[in-house]
């Protein structure tokens, strides 16, 4: 790990530890909710950074796809990003649910916000799938640029669909969406922009490693086929030529 | 016009192709009954229920069949290496979506058409607004048939694709579920007011899944696994 790479988890780690004492400790117990309203500062942030994964993963699967800037980093960005932003997908929409049960009484509401994010996770865990078939390096760029970007943009269209759905259909039940956190003093709103701080250092940290490791990966890959194909030449056997 | 002229082409191949093998027929479209006839197993043939929900389960069941249109329409590149021998003929990318993305929404109507009966004859559905359900039923199906094709392309040739196909189709078309169902919804109870914007959205989705598969298809069909 480069000297660079070190500071930045290093400065990651940190702040995430001063998020923890900032949301526990120093930011006040939210008068309506009490301590349950605490889950705020690792919900946003969480579906925060998911947000930010999808949209480097789309500036990414574009600079892929035109040829000017093909590079197989972009490619491998691509997805050491989208893996990221699947984890903290997940994250975001545990941690609602589990906000949920307390604050609107339920696991799971099918407001447009949750639907849209549950559909958003699906969407690219069919990425990540998509991504292990095991096609040659440039099939699978492209392949999967174009999927990211197609996802990337369904998106809206799904937030659409699920707003109207809602809107048309279940106008009691959405009082209680937008929870209208009133913040109070100074330590709240600094605790959420804090943690946003550090969730973002945090990306930065995880998605240079898993950079890293996916480049390895591909190095490996092509050194060990240098490899046995060396020693096949060796062994005196007939290299196959062409073929798929 | 040329463009027309080359999309007529692949889509009549392919629905040559059908006609002869009948797959679509004899697999696809009984496939798309029996998931009518399981709905009334798990919802107990109660009169009440099955008319209610009848507009969700039509799509439902019409999803899961399409996916089997889909992975039909590129399994038929599979065989023989057809797929390298579309891309000799010099077909542009865009027509041969064109054509096999028409292909699948022909096959999509045939079935609708079907299961729309069904519905009537099994669920006690008596149909309303005739025209907002033929267009919404239109939008859909190109959106549907669009997002398919570009999908199928994406995984074709792959190891897994048919497990893959319907992992990656079926969130994308989440919009044509919900569009088509409440429109559907709508129509059948007598307020088509409440079922247009959902035709509009579906229009949308659809101009946005052909135009993505347009642009994209050339690309992807050179690409060799």
């Amino acid at each position: 790990m480069s000297t660079r790479l070190k500071l930045l988890g290093a400065a990651a780690a940190a702040s995430l530890l001063s998020l923890a004492v900032l949301a526990l400790v120093v930011a006040p117990e939210d008068a309506r909710q009490g301590d349950a309203q605490r889950l705020m500062y690792v919900h946003v942030p969480a579906a925060w950074l998911a947000y930010l994964a999808f949209f480097v993963t789309a500036v990414a699967s574009a600079l892929w796809l035109w040829k000017r800037t093909r590079s197989t980093t972009w490619d491998l960005l691509a997805g050491s990003s989208a893996e990221i932003g699947v984890v903290f997908t997940a994250l975001a929409l545990v941690l609602g649910s589990l906000w949920g049960r307390p604050t609107w009484g339920t696991w799971w509401e099918w407001d447009a916000r949750v639907t849209t994010t549950a559909v958003l996770f699906f969407l690219y865990l069919g990425y990540l799938a998509l991504r292990r078939t095991g096609a040659t390096a440039e099939a699978r760029g492209t392949r999967c640029a174009v999927a990211a970007l197609i996802a990337f943009l369904d998106v809206p269209v799904v937030h659409f669909s699920v707003t109207w759905w809602e809107t048309l259909h279940q106008d009691a039940t959405v009082l209680n969406r937008e929870l209208d956190v009133k913040m109070e003093g100074f330590w709240m709103p600094f605790t959420l922009v804090w943690s946003v701080v550090a969730f973002t250092l945090l990306y930065a940290f995880l998605v240079t490693l898993r950079l890293r490791l996916a480049e390895l990966e591909e190095g490996r890959e092509a050194s060990d086929l240098e490899r046995a194909i060396a020693e096949r030449v060796r062994a005196g056997d007939p290299v196959p030529v062409g073929g798929s | 016009m040329r463009l027309a002229h080359d999309a007529l082409l692949v889509a009549g191949k392919d629905l040559r192709i059908e006609l002869r093998s009948r797959v679509a027929l004899q697999q696809i479209l009984p496939f798309g009954a029996i998931v009518l006839v399981l709905f009334a197993f798990a919802l107990d043939p109660d009169r009440g229920v099955l008319p209610r929900v009848a507009p969700g389960l039509f799509w439902t069941a019409v999803l899961l069949a399409a996916l089997l249109s889909v992975n039909r329409a590129f399994a038929l590149e599979e065989a023989n290496a057809a797929r390298d021998g579309l891309r000799l003929t010099g077909l542009d990318g865009a027509a041969v979506f064109l054509g096999k993305a028409a292909a699948v929404a022909v096959q999509l109507v045939v079935l609708e058409v079907v299961l729309g009966v069904g519905i009537v004859v099994l669920y006690d559905v008596s149909i309303r607004g005739v025209g907002l359900i033929v267009c919404a039923a239109v939008a859909a199906t190109a959106g549907l048939a669009a997002t398919g094709t570009v999908y199928g392309v994406l995984a074709s040739g792959l190891r897994a694709r048919e497990t893959l196909v319907p992992l990656l189709v079926l969130p994308a078309v989440a919009p044509v579920m919900i569009g088509g169902t409440r429109a559907f919804e709508a129509a059948l109870d007598g307020a088509p007011a409440d079922g247009w914007p959902w035709v509009q959205l579906l229009t949308a989705f659809a101009v946005l899944a052909v135009v993505a598969g347009t642009l994209a298809f050339g690309p992807l069909l050179e690409e060799d696994a």
